[in-house]
């Protein structure tokens, strides 16, 4: 990330740059503190997020090698155990299993999940959003018409349907959360490319007879990237929710495998007696969530040439 | 202002035609088809199997099928729930109202709480406040709601004991203080995503209009800033907010289905899910239709509605 980026705010149209003087901002120095600390912040954020998904990765990654228990030992002497109050550090489940040990595996499941979607679905919405932005006319009416079709359709509805209708593994989960995430892409890439297709430089390349799959995906799609990446990155964190939602409403990722989100399907009937069993799985979605939506933000800001007229 | 209304009319029904071939799709794409549920039973011999295909005239050529579904589809024939044989938009209107009740309450939460925050942020920009709200809004957006849910339940049912965990009544009562007592939890929880999205579009429009020129106008022939703020700016602000209510529709939605199944709201959430745990593709099917026909409605009613509302566009 470029030093000293953005102060501009997710989806919302501060790159315009207007200062709110006119109707009371406060009082000026104070006005201007906040904002230097706020553009500070701002990088911080995209920091702490990168921070923790790298943390978490590693510990799911190695973790697991480090536990003296394995996330399917069952241990019956050590139900329900509250978390610093055994053996067991984040606790355990009804069977006994270490909680951490489920968690960190878990995670590998998620995290597995939410990057393979992301790429699945970014790759299929780039495809889709060049080809319509490129010819335009027709190919595009078609394309992104079928676009806002798919997008009238609740995703959890669309989801849930999907996957009850297929036998459920890893691979199949990954396949139909791709299918469901990658109409923003299309969208994104669609206005890029349509815009990027009359400046000068692509009209001198199709001028010297460049094909056109050459046109598309060699010189218009490289201007293209920043835009994808930030959708890329906030496309992680949808999936790992989406990947959560279902695997918690039991058609997802199914038991024994441990997901983040069937981890959550049975703890509230254990909400009153085990609470950590709702609340540690949650805790760690809402962390890697959080921090793919804070690197996404940070590279919007960073990649926005618009940023740079602000100062 | 009619052909603007004519054209957006034309679109969304070709956007209808698009959606009844998508979930024409995914109703073949199931596993055996239509024919799964008969499937399953014991004692089915391949040639009664042709039989029920034929009489569902599944051994038709699939353009012709799709115009059979679509033609009973749009009479309003959306065919029966496998479990007890009762007509799929019957028992959709049954669930309608309790889903409706969770959502309206929880889009007021979200207008009146996310217009506030949004304004704020915008007047106050860059301030201490609005700082915390952006960041407020986007650790909102990455809380699974369901978790919050149990969270919320945790806090407020199992420890404080304020309110109760789920059901839309006590049963057997039938008071209004009780069920509007049902309703605080899962409303707040259902606003949690509408509010932090409302907020952050709100701040954005409202930015955009005190930068206006009339804004400026009316502080200068001397107008006191809250009734410049109030009157002008707000006013102004809140009219693109229309279609922004439109588009969150399909959250709002799924995120009803998620909430209504942490606190076992009898709405079509729970129906969803409920049907396809007995794998009764009918009402599965007549409930995919049904949501994505209520967001394209929404969505044509929040353009119609803005056009009326801003003059603007009315005259252009």
């Amino acid at each position: 990330m470029s030093a000293d980026s953005g102060s501009g705010v997710a989806g919302s149209g501060d790159a315009r740059g207007v200062e709110a003087g006119t109707i009371g901002a406060g009082s000026g120095t104070g006005a201007r503190r906040y904002r230097t600390l706020r553009r500070f912040a701002r990088h911080r954020l995209a920091l702490i997020g990168l921070v923790s998904i790298v943390i978490l990765v590693l510990a799911c990654a190695f973790g697991p090698l480090l536990l003296p228990y394995n996330d399917i030992h069952i241990d019956l002497r050590h139900r329900f155990q509250a978390p610093l109050e055994g053996p067991h550090l984040f606790g355990s489940d009804q069977l006994g299993r270490d909680l951490l040990a489920r968690l960190l595996m878990a995670g590998r499941i998620s995290l597995t999940v939410g990057f393979v979607a992301m790429i699945l679905s970014t790759a299929v919405g780039v495809v889709i959003g060049t080809v319509a932005g490129f010819y335009g006319g027709w190919v595009s009416s078609v394309l992104m018409r079928f676009v806002d079709a798919v997008l009238c359709f609740p995703t959890i509805f669309l989801l849930l349907t999907l996957a009850a209708m297929i036998s459920p593994d890893l691979v199949t989960i990954t396949l139909i959360i791709a299918l469901t995430a990658w109409m923003e892409v299309a969208r994104v890439v669609e206005a890029q490319i349509r815009a990027l297709r009359e400046r000068d430089f692509a009209v001198a390349v199709e001028a010297i007879g460049a094909s056109d799959s050459y046109l598309m995906f060699r010189e218009l799609l490289p201007n293209a990237m920043a835009p994808i990446v930030v959708a890329a990155t906030l496309n992680v964190a949808r999936a790992i929710l989406l990947e959560s939602y279902v695997s918690y409403l039991g058609y997802g990722i199914q038991p024994p495998t441990p997901s983040w989100g069937n981890m959550l399907n049975n703890a509230q009937e254990y909400l009153t007696t085990a609470p950590w069993l709702a609340l540690l799985p949650g805790a760690i979605i809402t962390i890697a969530v959080t921090g793919f939506n804070f690197v996404g933000d940070g590279l919007r800001d960073a990649l926005d040439p618009r940023m740079d007229l602000e100062r | 202002m009619v052909s603007y209304a004519l054209q957006r009319l034309g679109q969304s029904i070709i956007l209808l035609v698009l959606v009844s071939m998508i979930g024409f799709a995914v109703l073949h794409l199931a596993p055996g088809g239509p024919l799964a549920q008969f499937a399953m039973s014991p004692g089915m011999s391949v040639a009664q199997m042709q039989r029920i295909a034929h009489q569902m005239g599944l051994d038709q050529p699939l353009p012709i099928q799709y115009g059979v579904w679509a033609g009973h589809i749009l009479v309003g024939d959306w065919g029966h729930s496998y479990r007890d044989n009762q007509p799929v938009l019957t028992v959709i209107a049954s669930h309608l109202g309790a889903t409706l009740e969770l959502m309206v309450a929880s889009t007021l939460i979200a207008v009146f709480l996310g217009t506030w925050v949004g304004v704020l942020g915008a007047i106050r920009r860059y301030s201490l406040a609005d700082y915390l709200a952006t960041i407020g809004a986007m650790i909102a957006l990455s809380i699974p709601t369901f978790w919050f849910g149990l969270v919320v339940i945790y806090i407020f049912a199992v420890r404080l004991e304020w309110l109760p965990a789920g059901n839309i009544a006590t049963a057997g009562t039938d008071a209004l203080l009780d069920r509007a007592i049902h309703l605080i939890l899962p409303s707040a929880v259902l606003a949690l995503v509408t509010v932090a999205t409302w907020s952050r579009y709100m701040r954005a429009s409202m930015l955009e209009v005190i930068s206006q020129d009339y804004v400026r106008t009316a502080r200068a022939k001397g107008l006191s800033r809250g009734r410049v703020l109030i009157h002008h700016a707000l006013r102004n602000a809140l009219l693109p907010m229309i279609t922004v209510a439109g588009l969150q529709l399909p959250t709002l939605l799924g995120g009803a289905l998620v909430t209504e199944t942490v606190f076992t709201w009898p709405g079509m959430g729970r129906l969803f899910l409920d049907s396809l745990g007995y794998r009764d593709y009918p009402m599965v099917m007549g409930l995919l239709m049904f949501t994505a026909v209520l967001v394209l409605l929404g969505n044509f009613l929040a353009d119609l509605l803005y056009l009326v509302a801003d003059p603007r566009i009315r005259l252009r």
